[in-house]
């Protein structure tokens, strides 16, 4: 149902047209094709593509879901592009956010001169659960803690991008970037020939020189093993593509042991050290001897081979307190206070419940905020106040008197759309983008990232596990 | 005054096992309190030594071959001094990180009731609020050897109304927590006296910061702070993180452990 025109909020920012119409530069090439392709040729291509994928097997496992377990992620066959500009801003502010947040790693597991010096709430920190005291005083190699990171960005303007969320534990959707990417140069090889789109194909070697880069001292030529909980992970088939694409073993916890103070795994040749874990599995499995005692998916002894320098985990134990959303809050003072610069890249307003003041506001606007919980993430569990009912904000207030500090707030943005194939054609969904950022001797972030699209028309929730698709993202060199 | 302690750890499986790993908890570490003249661990598996989070020195140990018991032997000399239960050392652990809760001293109705009773005395004056714990504790929960198991948490053994030092110390942990107190959980060695009771020579205790004064050491079990009878061994939020063994094999089927711990008192 449509209000009337006079209730209707501003248009959000379109990514390929201006509000008078015309294409923005980015889109010039592409708008141009574009618009003198059929709706039937795209039709066809939409049906390729799906068959492409289909062959793939990518599929995604949905939680909360009886019926389909296991789906595939719609992928869009209209490309969503930056141009050089908007990439050099976005790529400076996402590299600038993760050097932080591994610096602020680095601190709060040794000196931690940003909680004395009262810039972040030390409670905050020691006593959030994904604080691991298990890496107190240990030096990683180069410092990095976030070897991996996802940053979720989304865009209201045209200099106006926020962060919504820092993502440094075992962020996924790479392998989407990458194949989302192939499918594209295989459906539209002449527009690859036209547009000058900087290539991402180059991910697994990167990430594999990143891993390297970060081996234990003394290890020139490091073992790199890539750690997966097993197939019935919702990313399992990343972590095998990943594996494959950077030449490595793909592991389960029962295939490495540790043995004389060292990692190995089992091989048909015997015994094989093991140096660096790029590992999919969460802290609190990663080893039953130091976590989750009754977990069958890590390694037992794994902590103990970390903490005598001998095994590098990519990403390290603990980095998870810096991406929790109550310490989203402060990643801006992490840049001033580490780096001594100004952010970059926004921070959405966020209104934390723990404080009364925050609490009394969100109750009183429920309406107009989205209110998400502190330690959830994938889009579960959270409240789209424009686009909820009068009883879901009742239920939801309770909730939120019950445990306020469990919660956050922040305004409905306007993210941004994107031309979009949808049934009826070619319409505006809206977008947000995930670029990866890989620290290792440098900081380095790939030219693209994954574009999650929200297909429902008016639909701000972008989460594949809540009907959201995928497309292309074309960074133009030029 | 001078302790020597033997502490040997058993384990028998009901069949083989192919490969064994234990941390073992088990090397004292030098402080204001006590000091290690010697010590050492040994097994049939390969040691490898490491320092935890905590600073605890930690030996993971392995086996890789077939075998159906594991032995773990203790032996060391250690002289403490009644330090009035005062750890005057310091670690450089931030004290607040020890104000998190686990599923061990996760507070209930039980636990509640008493952290309730000394609330205010504990506001008032916190070190002899925390005495009152301990004595309320030691009169609500009897120390009975094998009322509880290693996974009773602390709200289970106050419902009891039974438990062992372990209970005792979480029991303290949850009740200190909830009232603001960082405390933290010790394990080590007590100098059984009479009869050398194994379950009394492997004990646990709490400690809690207070400002000022730093870690002070509180035993429920013997309503009491630790004199130099007491040997601290590791440190952690609950047993799962100070316990003396956690381990892990492939194959084994069901595991028999004993224990036997002797503290005795020699001459310097």
């Amino acid at each position: 149902m449509k209000n009337s025109d006079d209730n209707e909020p501003p248009k959000p920012f379109d990514e390929m047209l201006e509000p008078d119409g015309t294409v923005r530069m980015a889109y010039a090439q592409y708008g141009e094709w574009l618009h003198g392709t059929s709706k039937d040729t795209l039709l066809r291509k939409d049906e390729q593509a799906d068959m492409m994928f289909r062959r793939l097997g990518i599929t995604f496992t949905v939680y909360g879901d009886a019926e389909s377990t296991e789906r595939m992620i719609p992928f869009d066959i209209i490309p969503r592009i930056l141009d050089p500009h908007e990439w050099d801003y976005l790529s400076r502010g996402a590299i600038q956010r993760v050097d932080a947040i591994n610096a602020f790693l680095d601190d709060v597991y040794h000196d931690q001169a940003i909680l004395k010096a009262g810039r972040i709430p030390p409670e905050l920190v020691l006593n959030n659960d994904a604080f691991r005291p298990e890496m107190l005083d240990l030096d990683l190699p180069r410092r990095v803690y976030g070897h991996i990171a996802g940053v979720d960005l989304v865009r209201t303007g045209p200099r106006d991008f926020y962060v919504l969320e820092d993502n440094v534990r075992t962020p996924s959707g790479v392998s989407y970037m990458l194949e989302n990417r192939q499918t594209m140069m295989r459906l539209f090889p002449e527009l690859f020939a036209t547009n000058h789109v900087a290539p991402v194909g180059r991910y697994p070697t990167e990430l594999r020189n990143n891993l390297k880069s970060v081996a234990p001292v003394g290890v020139d030529d490091p073992t790199i093993v890539l750690l997966t909980p097993g197939r019935f992970n919702s990313a399992y088939f990343e972590h095998a593509f990943l594996a494959t694409e950077m030449g490595v073993r793909l592991v389960e916890g029962q295939d490495l042991f540790v043995d004389d103070g060292l990692v190995y795994m089992r091989t048909t040749e015997g015994p094989k050290r093991v140096d660096v874990i790029y590992r999919r599995i969460d802290d609190d499995f990663i080893d039953p001897l130091a976590f989750q005692p009754h977990s069958m998916l890590g390694v037992p002894g794994l902590l103990s081979v970390v903490r005598r320098g001998r095994v590098t985990l990519a990403n390290a134990i603990g980095s998870g307190v810096a991406d929790d959303k109550a310490m989203y809050v402060y990643v801006p003072e992490m840049i001033r206070f580490y780096l001594g610069e100004e952010p970059i890249l926004q921070n959405v307003p966020t209104y934390s419940l723990r404080n009364p003041d925050d609490y009394k506001y969100v109750i009183e606007h429920l309406e107009e905020l989205v209110v998400k919980e502190v330690h959830g993430s994938g889009g579960y569990g959270m409240l789209v106040g424009p686009k909820s009912t009068k009883a879901e904000r009742e239920a939801y207030a309770q909730r939120l008197k019950a445990e306020p500090e469990a919660f956050i707030a922040q305004p409905t943005l306007s993210l941004s759309t994107c031309p979009t194939w949808v049934e009826e054609g070619v319409a505006p969904r809206h977008v947000d983008l995930r670029p990866f950022v890989l620290s290792g001797r440098r900081t380095t972030v790939m030219p693209g990232g994954l574009t999650r699209v929200a297909l429902k028309e008016g639909s701000l929730v972008v989460n594949s596990s809540q009907g959201g698709g995928t497309k292309d993202t074309w960074v133009l060199e030029r | 005054m001078r302790l020597t302690i033997a502490h040997e750890t058993f384990y028998k499986f009901e069949e083989p096992a192919k490969h064994s790993i234990q941390y073992l908890r088990m090397t004292p570490g030098s402080s204001a309190c006590q000091q290690v003249l010697s010590w050492s661990v040994s097994t049939q598996g390969t040691l490898t030594p490491w320092i935890d989070g905590f600073g605890n020195s930690v030996h993971v140990s392995t086996i890789d071959n077939e075998h159906d018991e594991i032995k773990v032997v203790v032996e060391g000399v250690v002289d403490t001094f009644d330090t009035s239960g005062v750890l005057a050392s310091r670690d450089g652990l931030p004290p607040q990180l020890f104000l998190r809760d686990t599923p061990f001293t996760e507070i209930g109705e039980a636990t509640l009731a008493l952290a309730e009773e000394v609330k205010e005395s504990i506001a008032s004056d916190t070190l002899s609020g925390l005495h009152n714990l301990t004595n309320l504790i030691a009169d609500k929960v009897t120390y009975l050897s094998g009322a509880t198991t290693v996974e009773t948490s602390a709200e289970e053994a106050v419902v009891a109304g039974s438990g062992v030092c372990q209970d005792h110390a979480h029991i303290f942990l949850t009740c200190a927590r909830w009232c603001g107190i960082p405390s933290r959980y010790v394990s080590g060695y007590l100098l059984a006296g009479q009869g050398n009771d194994s379950h009394v020579a492997s004990h646990a205790w709490a400690e809690s910061y207070l400002p000022g004064l730093g870690w002070v050491s509180f035993d429920p079990t013997n309503r009491q702070s630790a004199t130099e009878e007491y040997v601290r061994l590791a440190i952690g939020f609950d047993y799962m993180g100070a316990a003396p063994v956690r381990g892990s094999r492939l194959g084994g089927g069901v595991e028999e452990m004993s224990v036997k711990v002797q503290v005795e008192q020699t001459q310097n």
